[in-house]
């Protein structure tokens, strides 16, 4: 089993290779998207990276819950509803929402999610 | 012209590799300007010849109905230059898959020699894009044709790739 530091420095020469990203850019606390400037495809890289350095499976919507965040069940007005938080935070429970929580505009998702985040998610799926 | 860059398919398992081989010549136009009097096949040609393999082999995944386009060049390494007269082998290999898109794994070869290694990316099209056409389904035929896809494809149990049925009526029911 693969200790935490290790899970990050092989999650930080995922992002650097899928990104194009230096090393020292790679911390626990910078967002994928904001900081690291990752787009839409560069996820699905990432994911079959963490896939194979891993060998774990990641189910789509894992990751980017994607389906939570544009059912219109869940979204009003361009918000998550208490109920979308709700399932967002079941479905992506290694991600800190706190903040994204206090005005959850969908179109600020993409830039909530970190580097750190990204190892928590493989430490849970590792069960470490 | 036609926006073709390789020739034929030497090889093409599904859902796992595919090998195309692509014949430069110097009667190519654009290698009087990419340099004059000092003809190389551009870089970016090449990338567009391994995408063209690779984004068929995945496109097969799915019958040719998914709208499979080149969505990221994760990496692309030259390390000697193509030049008229060279038969270029380009091989993709499916490193992952899924519903979104998927990751391939290319080199190109002259020979023995080592030419190139790259990393693509390619994505599925779907939502605003879902009811857009990438290619009428007869012309997608014609070029499968074209590259002898029917004539070297092989299913995973080692049967021969078939034409795909709904592109056949397509092609009988769609008028020129």
């Amino acid at each position: 089993m693969p200790s935490k530091e290790e899970i990050f420095a092989k999650v930080q020469a995922a992002l650097v290779d899928a990104l194009g990203v230096d090393e020292e850019e790679v911390t626990p606390e910078a967002t994928l998207v904001g900081d690291l400037g990752a787009e839409s495809i560069d996820f699905l890289d990432i994911v079959f990276r963490l896939e194979k350095t891993f060998d774990i499976k990641i189910p789509q919507g894992d990751l980017v819950p994607q389906d939570i965040l544009t059912n219109a069940q869940y979204v009003k007005d361009g918000k998550l509803t208490p109920e979308g938080l709700t399932a967002l935070r079941q479905r992506i429970p290694f991600v800190n929402l706190d903040k994204f929580a206090e005005n959850p505009v969908v179109q600020d998702f993409p830039n909530v999610m970190t580097v750190g985040d990204i190892c928590r998610y493989v430490e849970m799926k590792l069960g470490v | 012209m036609r926006w073709f860059w390789i020739d034929r398919f030497l090889e093409f398992e599904c859902g796992r590799r595919a090998k195309a081989i692509k014949n430069i010549s110097l009667a190519e136009e654009h290698l009087q300007d990419h340099f004059p009097g000092y003809p190389v096949m551009p870089a970016s040609l090449i990338v567009e010849g391994v995408a063209q393999t690779g984004g068929l082999l995945v496109a097969q995944c799915s019958d040719f109905r998914e709208k499979v386009v080149l969505a990221k060049i994760s990496s692309a390494r030259f390390y000697a230059e193509a030049t008229p007269g060279d038969s270029l082998v380009y091989t993709a290999v499916i490193e992952a898959l899924q519903k979104d898109g998927a990751s391939v794994r290319a080199t190109v070869h002259r020979n023995e020699e080592l030419l190139a290694e790259l990393q693509l990316m390619f994505a599925h099209l779907n939502g605003d894009f879902a009811d857009k056409m990438l290619f009428k389904p007869k012309t997608l035929l014609f070029w499968l044709r074209a590259l002898g896809t029917f004539q070297v494809g092989r299913l995973p149990d080692g049967s021969p790739l078939q034409e795909p049925e709904w592109m056949r009526q397509a092609e009988i029911t769609t008028p020129d």
